[in-house]
């Protein structure tokens, strides 16, 4: 007997009568003898609770994780701080136990926080629609592209180097099947080369960039926005949604398309995923857009309500015409977001940003001044930074680790040509013990 | 609360605050030194401000107009709406999986690596496959992966006449979806009148230009292809790989195994199959399984095991390339192997022994009262016509009557190829008596429309809010709130 089968010997064989067979097995009479798998599968006995805790608490003590460290390891997962009242919404089960919002008049609760989630992500954005959410910044960002394409029925994409270069592998793959050409814009100085910008054409449907990028700079996107508007292709800006309490925003700019990653705002590191991808675009855009979007409406008594609206766009009813397979959303993680964005509220995110501005200039300077580093990109920070040096990059990740800190990562994981350059990360959660930690440890690596 | 209507935005008032930040501890100057006036925003967010209580009362009252599986009895055809085991959520919370960066150092990460490449274990022993990867985020992008390895199998062998993907009528819409994903074009083949593949159909499309076929099985009228075997021998035969959706494995684990059926690809479901939650709409996982051949095709980067110690393995030169910005779906994974470790073998051969039993069960008691299209043992699902052509009323009214009585009604209309479809699904973890009350419900909500069609046009009454106008919602959407 399984405690989540409920059927007893008794029902079982009540059952049977009422369906008018023998046995189970004759249940099973459809599938070929040939192909019947007549062994026991070869995975695990069932375990009890008990035991089920105990393998699983013995496989996560073999990691080391967050709590025990200070981090300064970010390159698109950070170590935010999460209010403990998202957890507590987030578990709440008529949320994590519900399906997709078909049925309207049960799922309100899904389909408000949608709401919500798209009207904050508006806000902070500065675009018209964001959707219900997309697997991850990634992903998201390669969804834009296929959009792009869409909109204008032009052949290739343009991207900066600077953006995440795992984005970049993502949007490779998917522009590799897709059948779509790629175009990389070079970068220098750590920005986008805007002499670079000189490779899009009228075949160019779209230009994407990341603001900070990939190395923590604010790109110069005035000049880029006009670049690319002059060639009458769109701007899609991936963004990271905690840097918008303070950096300008795809709105303001004049983006076209916006993307991004959206684990900064409340959601575990949880060692790559869940996360949250968002997407969103001008008004005018709207009806090109992949994913579910959730719209306000009225009962038949004249009654406000939520649905997915503009259906049309989607798999289940357009089929090879949908604008993307996507069927699902992040929805729970757009939940946790939702509810950090009520939290932190209008000055929250503010503050946050503010802090995480601040503290990462005073660790840049900190560092430079060990005379062990140099800056070898210009322009404005945000939260993160690349420094040269001259120490041994694995001798300063381990005598870090030896003291309870994460180092910052070694770009020579995504660039071999990139050696010696760590780019560190500091949140609002670093505090200037950590930091003086850090650098006094960093000080003594021969 | 039924009542309650506010937006959070709605609760909001200058000065209120919901957070408490440290006192900045470093020497900081104002925000024109670090980022010049040009680079900042000018706009304010018009974003709540609220205090915590109001955030808690706020969502919790939102959560009182949800219903989930906690709630009560969801047979939502082709979605396995069963129990989300608690456990599972525990064990996805732990602090060693949930803080933790996926670029620390391999050595600081050997848990999670274990966990990713034993899980990937087991799935191929259940499938029959060779190897996984862990990586699609979800169902529909392990369809995508799939496709994504069936181009890259045709590119490589230089056989790019290939471009076609052969998907029965009956299909999932995101199958057909996907197939335009990876620039193929699809040909769709009518199901023959029992439900399966039309041999002959299935026989007069393939040539030198099939790429492949995509195949859901059990199908979603819930019947087992029972020329699954020949079907995979044809296409081979014609030089197409075959795809397996997994997404209705519940019927038939520890029965027959996707690759003891000559099936070259397969993802799985695991909010569906694995009891992980659906999150109201995500996040899922759909691993993608392959055969020993295709195994370099799979994402990368994937897991292995080097002596007792595990690494993720970048370097794969004939993989289809990178598809998440991370590693997946992970805390998804982590419940999905609790899940695995609670079952067990034989635990995963009764979950589809009680699962097909239940279906069989509701089928075989309400198919006195309702049109069968298909009358045939059934495995974890059934459709049934909701209504027949003299009603004056539709499945779609009898789904709406079905919420006043507190369950959630079946899919609706899908598949598209059996009209008024109702598609009915009720997993292992219902009881007997659930069962029972829901073929009187079936039977009662049919009376009443028999007798008083307008209770159904009318319905349902009972909860927060009524039919909501979509054409509305459509026509001028207003997709966020107004300031």
């Amino acid at each position: 007997m399984n405690r989540y089968i409920p059927l007893t010997q008794e029902d079982q064989k009540y059952m049977l009568e009422k369906i008018g067979v023998k046995s189970i097995d004759d249940l099973f009479s459809d599938i070929p003898e040939n192909i019947r798998f007549n062994r026991k599968l070869d995975i695990n006995q069932s375990y009890s609770e008990m035991e089920v805790r105990k393998i699983m608490k013995k496989l996560s003590d073999r990691n080391d994780n967050l709590d025990d460290y200070a981090s300064f390891l970010g390159a698109g997962s950070y170590d935010h701080y999460i209010p403990s009242v998202v957890r507590h919404i987030a578990s709440r089960s008529e949320f994590y136990t519900s399906y997709t919002p078909y049925q309207p008049e049960v799922s309100q609760g899904t389909l408000q926080y949608i709401f919500e989630f798209q009207s904050m992500m508006g806000e902070l954005t500065g675009m018209d629609v964001i959707n219900a959410s997309m697997y991850d910044g990634a992903t998201a960002t390669a969804e834009a592209a296929i959009m792009a394409i869409r909109v204008n029925n032009r052949s290739k994409v343009a991207v900066s180097s600077t953006i995440h270069p795992e984005t970049l592998k993502v949007l490779e793959t998917y522009c590799h099947f897709r059948e779509i050409e790629l175009i990389r814009i070079p970068e220098t100085d750590g920005k986008t080369d805007l002499e670079g910008l000189k490779l899009i054409d009228s075949d160019t449907s779209a230009v994407i960039i990341q603001n900070p990028n990939f190395y923590g700079i604010v790109e110069n996107v005035a000049q880029i926005e006009k670049a690319t508007h002059d060639n009458k292709s769109l701007l899609i800006m991936s963004v990271d949604p905690i840097s918008l309490g303070i950096i300008k925003s795809p709105g303001e700019y004049g983006a076209d398309i916006v993307v991004g990653e959206g684990q900064s705002l409340g959601i575990p590191q949880n060692f790559g995923g869940p996360y949250l991808g968002f997407i969103g675009a001008t008004e005018k855009l709207m009806r090109k857009m992949p994913g579910r979007i959730c719209g306000l409406t009225n009962d038949v008594d004249g009654k406000q309500g939520f649905v997915l609206t503009l259906q049309a766009r989607e798999q289940h009813i357009r089929r090879e015409k949908a604008t993307s397979n996507i069927c699902s959303n992040q929805s729970l993680c757009a939940l946790m977001a939702v509810v950090y964005l009520s939290v932190m509220g209008r000055e929250g995110i503010t503050d946050v940003a503010k802090q995480c501005i601040s503290k990462a200039n005073y660790a840049m300077e900190k560092l430079l001044e060990t005379q062990k580093f140099k800056r070898i990109y210009s322009g404005p920070i945000f939260k993160e930074f690349v420094l040269e040096t001259t120490l041994d990059a694995d001798k300063i990740e381990k005598a870090l680790f030896d003291e309870k800190i994460i180092g910052p990562l070694d770009l020579s994981r995504f660039n071999k040509n990139k050696k010696n350059q760590l780019l560190f990360t500091v949140t609002e959660k670093r505090t200037k013990e950590e930091i003086d930690k850090m650098i006094d440890i960093i000080k003594g690596v021969q | 609360m039924k009542n309650y209507d506010k937006l959070i935005i709605d609760l909001s008032k200058k000065g209120r605050k919901a957070y408490a930040l440290p006192d900045n501890d470093v020497d900081s100057k104002p925000l024109d030194d670090y980022l010049p006036k040009e680079l900042q925003r000018v706009t304010e967010p018009y974003l709540p401000e609220v205090y915590e209580v109001d955030v808690i009362r706020h969502y919790t009252n939102l959560s009182n107009k949800n219903y989930g599986v906690d709630t009560g009895f969801y047979p939502l055809g082709s979605c396995t709406m069963k129990y989300n085991p608690k456990i599972n959520e525990d064990m996805a919370s732990l602090d060693g999986f949930t803080k933790l960066h996926p670029y620390q150092n391999e050595n600081t990460v050997q848990g999670s690596l274990a966990l990713l490449y034993d899980l990937g274990q087991k799935l191929s022993e259940i499938t029959g496959m060779d190897g996984f990867s862990l990586q699609p985020a979800a169902g529909a992008q392990g369809e995508l992966t799939g496709l994504m390895i069936i181009k890259k199998y045709h590119e490589d062998r230089n056989d790019t006449k290939r471009r076609k993907i052969i998907v029965p009528d009956s299909s999932h819409g995101t199958n057909p979806a996907t197939v335009t994903a990876v620039g193929y074009d699809i040909i769709e083949i009518k199901s023959d009148k029992n439900g399966g593949v039309d041999m002959e159909a299935l026989k007069a499309v393939l040539n030198d230009e099939t790429a492949g076929l995509m195949l859901t099985n059990p199908s979603t009228l819930g019947l087992f292809e029972r020329n699954i075997a020949e079907i995979s021998r044809l296409v081979h035969e014609a030089g197409g790989l075959v795809y397996y959706d997994g997404a209705n494995l519940n019927a038939i684990m520890g029965i027959a195994r996707p690759g003891d059926m000559g099936f070259d690809i397969v993802h799985l479901n695991l909010h569906k199959t694995f009891t992980t939650p659906h999150g109201g709409g995500g996040p899922g996982a759909g691993p993608v399984g392959v055969r020993a051949d295709l195994v370099d095709y799979l994402p990368y980067p994937t897991v292995e095991k080097k002596e007792d110690s595990y690494y993720l393995d970048h370097n794969r030169p004939k993989s289809i390339g990178r598809i998440m910005g991370f590693y997946g779906q992970f805390g998804v994974l982590v419940r999905a192997y609790t899940y695995i470790l609670t079952m067990g073998a034989e635990g995963l051969k009764r979950v589809s022994e009680a699962a097909v039993l239940n279906a069989n069960y509701l089928q075989s008691q309400l198919k006195e009262h309702f049109k069968l299209p298909i009358d045939s043992i059934c495995k974890h699902e059934f459709v049934l016509s909701g209504t027949d052509g003299l009603s004056q009323y539709r499945t779609l009214d009898m789904a709406k009557r079905m919420l006043d009585y507190g369950i959630h009604p079946p899919t609706i209309y899908f598949p598209l190829i059996i009209d008024e479809a109702m598609m009915i699904e009720p997993t292992e973890t219902e009881t007997l008596e659930t069962l029972d009350r829901f073929i009187e419900i079936m039977i009662k909500i049919k009376k009443e429309g028999e007798e008083n069609p307008e209770l159904l046009h009318n319905a349902p009454i009972t909860t927060v809010v009524r039919r909501l106008d979509e054409v509305k919602a459509a026509r001028k959407p207003v997709v966020k709130w107004s300031r």
